[in-house]
């Protein structure tokens, strides 16, 4: 499990890996959302949590179809599924990479992409926390939509057709938190209901995907 | 003297449509045994319910528990990894299997710090049967594993599965090709193709009970 965890991620910082292609992103489009807005300080610090959390969510996606596409193209899935391995266990262990190099790296930038927002002072934190709570929620989703869409040509789209919608329960509190937090309100409500669908997936996904694959390896 | 593997009565489908039916035999330790046909008469599905990724139709499989290492037409190698780091991802894989004594019999040592992507078809083989020696499994399930290698490499794998089977190991082997094994038995599987329109007494899958 550990030395399939390291290929992932040493896949990733290799050449073509696309590590850091999901901060750029999320660079991108923090950046253009002020030139779409307008600077006006007051607008943007009002849909700043939507727009970082909107932001996150699509960077994800970003690299999501790597997460078996390639292993499927080379057939290291089809000998990771003769393995001893549980396929469970691979696509944890996937997703867990897979958060590593976009989720974890988007929570800890995320300040800097806050303050080209106009987020206000009180909410970064809960921004940073936020993120570290629902992304690996995001990369269990996504690892799930790509274990469906699998040995698909072109399933890229459709991999974000599938994927989208069941973000929204995510996005909604991720958000939420960030915009009571900037309103100095409570959080504690909205970030425990992210950690809840966070651990829901968690404790699902890894069998339904690894169904997923299982069907498609026929 | 128990089997390492054995069939019985199997039946086997692709895409819903039954291909092989009634495919029995027995494989003992130290013995290969090699399928022949024409294309597309089912080997490679039969390999892969045998590999168990590919529910069966009807029949039995036996063999010891985690006992076969599947190799198919794909090597499972990653472009952007050395030889010897794809190499010692898959022994991690299986349980720690010598990764420089299969780089050496492999005839790769001297290839060890290329990345993969750099290799050449017929290299990229060897690595990939290279993958076989690292698993430490005894029954190797082989998809045609000549493809794209040279005379002098093919004779070097039947002497790395010489040895194999020399250990107690066995070997399945779907090829065309003469491996200079005359001592591994062969299966003709043309008298197992299953015969369209015969009423079967269980549907091959969703699609043909569905029809």
């Amino acid at each position: 499990m550990i030395a399939l965890l390291i290929r992932d991620l040493r896949l990733a910082v290799r050449a073509g890996g696309g590590f850091g292609l999901a901060l750029a992103f999320f660079l991108i489009t923090c950046t253009l959302v002020p030139f779409g807005v307008g600077p006006e300080g007051g607008t943007l610090s009002r849909i700043a949590p939507g727009i970082l959390w909107v932001g996150a969510l699509l960077s994800c996606l970003l690299s999501l179809d790597r997460i078996f596409a390639l292993d499927h193209e080379d057939g290291s899935l089809d000998l990771l599924a003769t393995s001893p391995l549980p396929l469970e266990g691979v696509v944890a262990i996937k997703a867990l990479a897979h958060w590593l190099v976009t989720g974890l790296p988007l929570a800890l930038a995320a300040p800097i992409f806050g303050l080209l927002l106009h987020l206000p002072g009180p909410a970064y934190v809960t921004l940073v926390l936020s993120l570290l709570i629902g992304t690996p929620a995001l990369s269990m989703l996504g690892a799930f939509g790509a274990a469906v869409t699998v040995g698909l040509r072109r399933g890229g789209l459709l991999l974000s057709l599938l994927v989208l919608p069941l973000y929204i329960p995510t996005l909604i509190f991720g958000a939420e938190a960030v915009r009571r937090s900037a309103a100095a309100a409570e959080t504690t409500t909205p970030l425990v209901l992210l950690a809840a669908i966070t651990l829901f997936t968690l404790a699902l996904v890894p069998f339904a995907a690894a169904a997923a694959l299982r069907v498609n390896l026929r | 003297m128990t089997a390492l593997l054995s069939v019985r009565d199997l039946s086997v489908a692709r895409g819903g449509l039954r291909v092989l039916e009634g495919v029995t035999f027995d494989l003992q330790p130290g013995r290969a045994l090699i399928l022949r046909g024409p294309n597309g008469l089912g080997k490679t599905t039969l390999l892969r319910c045998l590999a168990g990724l590919q529910p069966v139709v009807s029949g039995r499989i036996g063999m010891p528990a985690e006992s076969h290492a599947y190799a198919g037409h794909a090597d499972g190698l990653k472009p952007a990894l050395t030889v010897a780091e794809n190499l010692r991802f898959w022994a991690q894989v299986f349980g720690g299997g010598a990764v420089d004594a299969a780089l050496d019999r492999m005839n790769l040592r001297a290839l060890a710090a290329r990345p993969a992507h750099m290799l050449s078809a017929g290299q990229k083989r060897r690595l990939g049967l290279a993958r076989l020696l690292v698993t430490g499994r005894a029954l190797w399930l082989l998809d045609e594993p000549t493809v794209s290698l040279d005379s002098a490499s093919v004779a070097l794998f039947a002497d790395v599965l010489r040895s194999h089977l020399g250990q107690g190991g066995g070997a399945v082997i779907a090829t065309h090709i003469d491996l200079g094994l005359p001592e591994a038995e062969e299966l003709d599987l043309s008298p197992f193709r299953a015969i369209p329109g015969r009423p079967a007494d269980k549907p091959a899958g969703f699609n043909e009970a569905f029809a």
